[in-house]
Order: structure tokens, then C-alpha cells, then sequence
């Protein structure tokens, strides 16, 4: 079956989508004129990274605020992450299950994805099948991120607006003055807030807001907001402040800024990624990588000098050898 | 990157016990395949759907109510009318064996009855699953 992916895409059809996610994911060569063709149709959409630790409730969090957006009347696709084993390869995608009765809703889209050895809180894949979800129409695009320990941000490269998702019980001021995952959030949302302990997260949280506007002038003060997910509690609220913070990177060029920004990393990493593909897949089919590992195990070599003999061989090759080699 | 095998494991209907399900879903990670569980008390139209959006190659059901006569065959029905004719429908639980025949016939492609080794359901997961 020969199918015309691009148009069916554009035309609504969540098979022809869900088979390009799995391209994309595959690596699939099968994957890129499909993804030239929408490509132009990308853009549009707004898009939430959601993250925080493992059981924060993420999931949870992530299926009611995507029922708050529905009743304004925008579409929403979600990119659910969860972790590949290290060992065997295989991931147990357990989003979905908080999010059952949005997988009959015509407006959603739902995308379990594994990780697949990527370690920054999101798959390798992601960006892409964000793409296909934009091309595909949807308003809202809402990624969640695998559950985070400290220092996994790469979500900010991909999301317009951050939510940094905390509970009560994880530790004290100290850690909430940490770089990495706390420097990231647009917002911060304490969830599970009914259980002890919530209000002194807030108060952390506000703490640190606090000093960082003694430390740099910025356009937007994070704020702090509080949720009990499961029960419905602070998701309008919630997506009151997503709006503002829209409106924010609107009104000072920021969005434009931001995004700019994001082609401009991907495009490099896309080379990056394709150059290496071609270059170790030269070095492994000719046995050539073979006797240099062995020579570097036998110390008649190194790997720096070698790191450098290939990329310079490979930068000085005529274009054409390049493309047949 | 290596094409891994994606299952979705799936408890129709009103019953509310899932460790063999859960158990299941990890034996399958642990050869290797990425596994979307789903829960609890899925309708049909949720199960075809989450095999739909997460293009799905095979889909597992389990069922200890009794309600397999109904369920599986209304999941086989609902992916062939989506085009998905290709995924491979398995399913286990509490299941008589007379009853096997027919769901065979309604096209679910192999049940497996409680007892049967982990290994073999896996095996036959890879042997017959499709190419993408």
C-alpha cells in the first residue's frame, strides 16, 4: 500500500500520523519527505512541556488540564515520555492510564513515547513528533516530560511555556535553591496540595522567585500556584497563567525569539546527528573502527589524534566523494 | 535505531483485577518491546483508539469476568473497520476452552490460558507480529 502520508496528515488521518511518529522514532529513512512536505504547515501550535519528578502527577495533571482546554475549544496533542530500560530495551508507557477517557475524544491525540536512551527528560524523537502534532493541527500541544531528578532540562528547548510540577514531602529550602530543574519553570505548580506540608513548599518556591528577582531583571516572575490534580482543584487557574505567560512572550518578542532560537539548535543537531550516522556507518561497514579500537586498546594509538585524522580526512573530501563514499 | 515491537496491554471491561495484566506488561519490557498499559476498565473504542494514535502492532487483552465472548471480538471488529487489520489481537485471562474456537474464528489470533509459560506468549508476539 502506497499511501500519499503528507496529504493524508494534512487531512486529518490519525493513522497516517501514527505511523510517521513510529518512522521518526524508527529513524526511518521513510520518514523525512513526509516531514519536508508538513513541515510548512508546522508552527503553529502553542506548546506546554510538563515536568517534575517521578509521581508528582504529572499524568494526572496533564489529562485534566487538557480537559480545561477542550472546553475553551481548542484541540490538544499530547507527547507522553516514560523511560526505556538500559538493560533490555523495553518501556513500560504508563501515561495513558490517567488519561483513559480522553483517548475517545476526537480533539485529542495521545503519543506514549520511550525514551530510548536520550537521558535530558524527553526522547530523541520528541521534537519531531511535536511537529507532526502541530502539522496536524492541533492548538495545544502539551509534552510531559519522563520523571525528573535535578539537572534534566532539555524540555525548555522544546516548550513555549515551562510547568515545573512539585509535591510536598521532597526536601527543604535548600533544595529549591538548586540550579538546574528549578531555574527552568515558567511556572511552578504545587500539586497534591491538600496533603501537609504544601504551603511550605509554596513559601520555598517563593523564596527562591524571591531572591532571583535580587539577582537579574527578568520580564516575568514565575509564579507559584497551587493544584490537587486529582480533584479538579487550581487547573482554570493554571491556565490563566500559561496564558499570561504567553501574552508576555508575545508582547516582548520573546516567543519569536525563543523559537528562532529552537530551529537553530535543531537544524545543527539534525546535521550533527546525520554526519555522524554517515560517518560511523563508513567507519563500521569498511572494519575500519574495528582495527582502530584495536590499536587505541594496544596503546599504538590514541583517540584523540584519530577523532582528529577522520574529521579532518572527512571536511577536506571533495563534495562529490562525500556523497558517494 | 532498532524497530522495537509495540504492544498495547488492555483490560476490557468491568473487571477489576490487573496483576496478570501488569505482570504481563513487564515480561514483555523485559523482552524488549515498549508496552502502553492502559488500565482498567477500557471500552473497545479505547482500546482500538490508544492502538490507533500509538500505532500499535499487536494488542493484548485480559479478561477474568467473563465478558471475553463479547469484548474481544467487538476489538477485532472496531480495528479492522479503522484499517488496522494487521495488528495481532491476543488475549488471556480466564477464558474456557470451548470458547477459544470461536474467538479464534471472530479473529483474535492466539489465547492463552492461565499457566501457559511467559516465554511462549513472547515468542509467538515476535514470530507473527507485522513489518511496519
Amino acid at each position: 500500500m502506497t499511501m500519499d502520508y503528507a496529504r493524508e496528515i494534512l487531512q486529518g488521518s490519525p493513522r497516517a500520523v501514527a505511523r510517521l511518529m513510529s518512522w521518526l522514532e524508527d529513524e526511518d529513512e521513510r520518514a523525512y519527505p513526509v516531514m519536508e512536505e508538513i513541515y510548512r504547515h508546522t508552527g503553529k501550535a502553542y506548546i506546554l512541556g510538563i515536568t517534575g519528578s517521578p509521581g508528582a502527577g504529572k499524568s494526572t495533571l496533564t489529562d485534566k488540564l487538557t480537559r480545561t482546554i477542550r472546553r475553551k475549544g481548542l484541540s490538544v496533542g499530547i507527547v507522553a515520555v516514560d523511560p526505556s530500560s538500559p538493560f533490555t530495551g523495553g518501556a513500560v508507557l504508563g501515561d495513558r492510564v490517567r488519561m483513559s477517557e480522553l483517548s475517545i475524544d476526537p480533539g485529542v491525540y495521545i503519543r506514549s513515547m520511550a525514551t530510548r536512551g536520550f537521558l535530558g527528560g524527553i526522547s530523541k524523537a520528541t521534537a519531531d513528533v511535536v511537529k507532526v502534532l502541530d502539522a496536524f493541527g492541533k492548538d495545544v500541544i502539551i509534552i510531559e516530560t519522563v520523571g525528573v531528578g535535578q539537572d534534566e532540562v532539555d524540555i525548555i528547548g522544546l516548550a513555549d511555556t515551562t510547568c515545573l510540577i512539585l509535591v510536598p514531602g521532597l526536601g527543604d529550602g535548600i533544595q529549591s535553591m538548586k540550579a538546574g530543574v528549578m531555574e527552568i519553570a515558567d511556572i511552578f505548580v504545587v500539586n497534591k496540595a491538600d496533603r501537609a506540608g504544601a504551603d511550605q513548599v509554596v513559601a520555598e518556591v517563593c523564596a527562591r522567585v524571591d531572591q532571583d528577582s535580587h539577582i537579574k531583571v527578568k520580564d516575568w516572575t514565575p509564579p507559584v500556584l497551587k493544584t490537587v490534580a486529582v480533584e479538579d482543584q487550581g487547573l482554570e487557574e493554571l491556565w490563566q497563567a500559561i496564558d499570561g505567560h504567553r501574552a508576555m512572550l508575545e508582547k516582548t518578542g520573546k516567543l519569536h525569539e525563543k523559537r528562532r532560537e529552537r530551529i537553530c539548535n535543531e537544524t545543527l543537531r539534525m546535521i550533527h546527528n546525520e554526519l555522524f550516522r554517515v560517518v560511523r556507518e563508513q567507519l563500521q561497514d569498511s572494519g575500519q573502527l574495528d582495527n582502530l579500537v584495536t590499536d587505541i586498546l594496544d596503546h599504538k594509538r590514541d583517540p584523540y589524534s584519530i577523532m582528529r585524522e577522520i574529521t579532518g580526512k572527512w571536511i577536506s573530501l571533495p563534495q562529490h566523494q562525500k556523497e558517494t563514499s | 535505531m532498532a524497530k522495537k515491537i509495540k504492544i498495547i496491554v488492555a483490560k476490557p471491561g468491568l473487571d477489576g483485577h490487573d496483576r496478570g495484566a501488569k505482570l504481563l506488561s513487564r515480561i514483555f519490557a523485559e523482552a524488549g518491546m515498549e508496552v502502553v498499559y492502559t488500565g482498567l476498565r477500557q471500552t473497545p473504542e479505547m482500546i482500538v483508539e490508544t492502538a490507533l494514535q500509538e500505532d500499535a502492532d499487536v494488542v493484548g487483552l485480559s479478561s477474568l469476568s467473563g465478558v471475553h465472548n463479547y469484548f474481544f471480538p467487538k476489538v477485532v471488529e472496531l480495528l479492522r473497520a479503522k484499517g488496522l487489520d494487521d495488528v495481532l489481537v491476543v488475549g488471556g485471562g480466564i477464558i474456557p476452552r470451548e470458547d477459544y474456537e470461536g474467538l479464534q474464528k471472530a479473529g483474535v489470533n492466539a489465547i492463552f490460558g492461565p499457566g501457559t509459560p511467559t516465554t511462549e506468549i513472547v515468542e509467538y508476539i515476535q514470530k507473527n507480529v507485522r513489518e511496519r
